[in-house]
């Protein structure tokens, strides 16, 4: 069935896989929330919340609930306009990174091959930054439009922050895309899926640690939570808002760890490769079941990385802001600089 | 001058590389808290489980009744007067004859109240009882909305009849079973 010469089922199959992966990305970011919550507790000897259903699983219903039913107050003083535009572009933004992560490998359903990534273009890894730079826009507008002077400093903050941050989180990428030679998220998973080809984690323990450091400040997680502060700045720039306009805000640092635990999982634990120094394909389980394992691995791979941001965020204090500038500028880019300088070294000298 | 030896000198030494990274700290930090993970938590989930009280715990007061259910008060006084915080009210009332199954002597307490808010749960009151009509019970006065609902009457403070509601009496009687 062909309609202006396009195939139809593509479409119909895209949106399916659109609106399977939205509809992920929501539930995760509802079920991270709970799991923040409940790892909180246990890091701190409590039980955590344990009463909305058994062992509290439908304490994100709870709390979602709450927030939809709350007034919804939008200051006199604020731009109206931006004020709304502020939460609308933070979830758009945190929810569109999704399109370029491949998912899993190809599922073979009613005789036709689909493809678990909604788009494999080939700028893909240049795709997430731009789309993780506008991310800020949110932060800035809420804060500016707020018309309030904490909102305002936690805007300039969270701009300045991720502005240096991304700075490092390049350069740490440049390393790993010498080594695969391509900014498609397909191929950097297919350069680490074989068993000679190692996850990139592996070649570039510390590409790895540096990015690592640079999502924690591009979720505006602790240790780097300066734009949200809720001693210093009393909430930051989503101080004025209130009901869902503020739960956007919270669901798209949600949407956005979970965002980035996947592109961490893709670029340097191997995405939807179950093991390393392995060859799944030998296995000789029936490609559609690979498939669905691979997509497991993968998020299996998220979730640990999810506990991680978790983890951190319950151990470490939030950084003075010297701090966080002394370390972004004066560590991490010149680390970042030297990894990217040995790795290009050593690809030449292997190549020779 | 040094008065204990546990004072430390603080190292005030400037960082070096390897700390202003932060990396190792940040991990050692990460380590405390995952063991954390596998200790045992103190938490009682309160109103499924609830903490014993102690045996001496002075509670909320209880008029007691005999064995056949009559009211031991007779409305001496002595409670209020020894009551140190004056949370203690009651009027007397003499026994008709056809009441000798509700009360214990020929004189009774008519009214008796406990304002809840004035009382420190100090137990004089038990001590000053020669009839054993009142003791402090194992459990404590709920909260209310206002402060005319902490002013207990004395259908508030009397035990169930044992003759009539074993059970019930069973249970207010509690941790003093067999004491009296």
């Amino acid at each position: 069935m062909f309609l202006l010469s396009l195939d139809i089922w593509l479409i119909v199959e895209k949106a399916a896989l659109i609106l399977v992966i939205i509809g992920l990305s929501f539930f995760i970011a509802m079920y991270t929330t709970y799991a923040e919550r409940k790892v909180a507790a246990w890091l701190q000897d409590r039980r955590g919340p344990n009463r909305a259903g058994p062992w509290g699983i439908f304490q994100p219903l709870a709390d979602g609930g709450k927030l939809f039913f709350k007034e919804e107050i939008i200051p006199l003083a604020s731009s109206k306009f931006l004020f709304i535009l502020g939460p609308a572009m933070a979830m758009t933004t945190a929810l569109l990174t999704s399109a370029v992560i491949p998912w899993g490998g190809t599922l073979h359903i009613f005789g036709r091959d689909v493809s678990m990534q909604i788009a494999d273009i080939n700028i893909g890894i240049l795709y997430i930054f731009g789309v993780v730079s506008l991310g800020v826009y949110g932060i800035m507008i809420g804060g500016w439009a707020s018309n309030n002077k904490f909102s305002l400093l936690a805007a300039i903050r969270g701009a300045s922050q991720m502005i240096s941050y991304e700075l490092a989180m390049g350069l740490s990428l440049i390393a790993v895309l010498m080594l695969t030679g391509t900014l498609q998220m397909s191929g950097i998973v297919g350069n680490q899926m074989t068993g000679d080809n190692l996850w990139h984690v592996i070649l570039q323990p510390l590409g790895f640690v540096i990015f690592f450091v640079c999502a924690l400040a591009e979720c505006n997680r602790t240790p780097f939570d300066l734009p949200e502060a809720e001693n210093e700045l009393n909430f930051g720039y989503h101080q004025e808002y209130s009901s869902m306009k503020l739960g956007f805000y919270l669901f798209a640092e949600y949407i956005n760890m979970f965002i980035s635990s996947a592109v961490m999982a893709t670029v340097f634990f191997g995405g939807y490769d179950i093991l390393p120094f392995v060859d799944e394909s030998k296995w000789g389980l029936s490609p559609n079941l690979l498939t669905i394992l691979g997509f497991a691995a993968l998020m299996a791979k998220i979730f640990f990385f999810l506990f991680v941001f978790i983890w951190i965020r319950w151990t470490i204090p939030r950084f003075r802001y010297d701090q966080l500038m002394k370390l972004g500028w004066k560590k991490l880019i010149p680390l970042a600089l030297l990894n990217m300088i040995i790795t290009a070294a050593v690809v030449l000298w292997l190549k020779k | 001058m040094q008065l204990t030896n546990r004072a430390k000198q603080v190292d005030r030494k400037p960082m070096t590389w390897l700390e202003s990274i932060y990396l190792w700290n940040i991990l050692k930090g990460m380590g405390i808290t995952f063991s954390h993970l596998f200790k045992k938590r103190p938490t009682i989930s309160y109103p499924e489980q609830k903490r014993s009280f102690s045996k001496v715990f002075r509670g909320l007061h209880v008029l007691n009744r005999d064995e056949e259910g009559r009211e031991r008060c007779t409305a001496c006084g002595l409670c209020a007067v020894a009551c140190p915080a004056e949370a203690i009210t009651m009027e007397a009332a003499e026994r008709l004859p056809s009441e000798e199954n509700l009360y214990r002597e020929e004189k009774y307490a008519a009214k008796y109240e406990i304002n809840m808010l004035r009382c420190i749960f100090c137990g004089l009151c038990e001590e000053a009882c020669p009839k054993d009509a009142i003791y402090l019970s194992q459990t404590f006065a709920p909260s209310n909305y206002s402060r005319k609902g902490f002013i207990y009457k004395k259908e508030d403070l009397l035990i169930p009849n044992p003759v009539t509601e074993p059970e019930a009496y069973q249970k207010a009687l509690g941790d003093k079973a067999g004491k009296n």
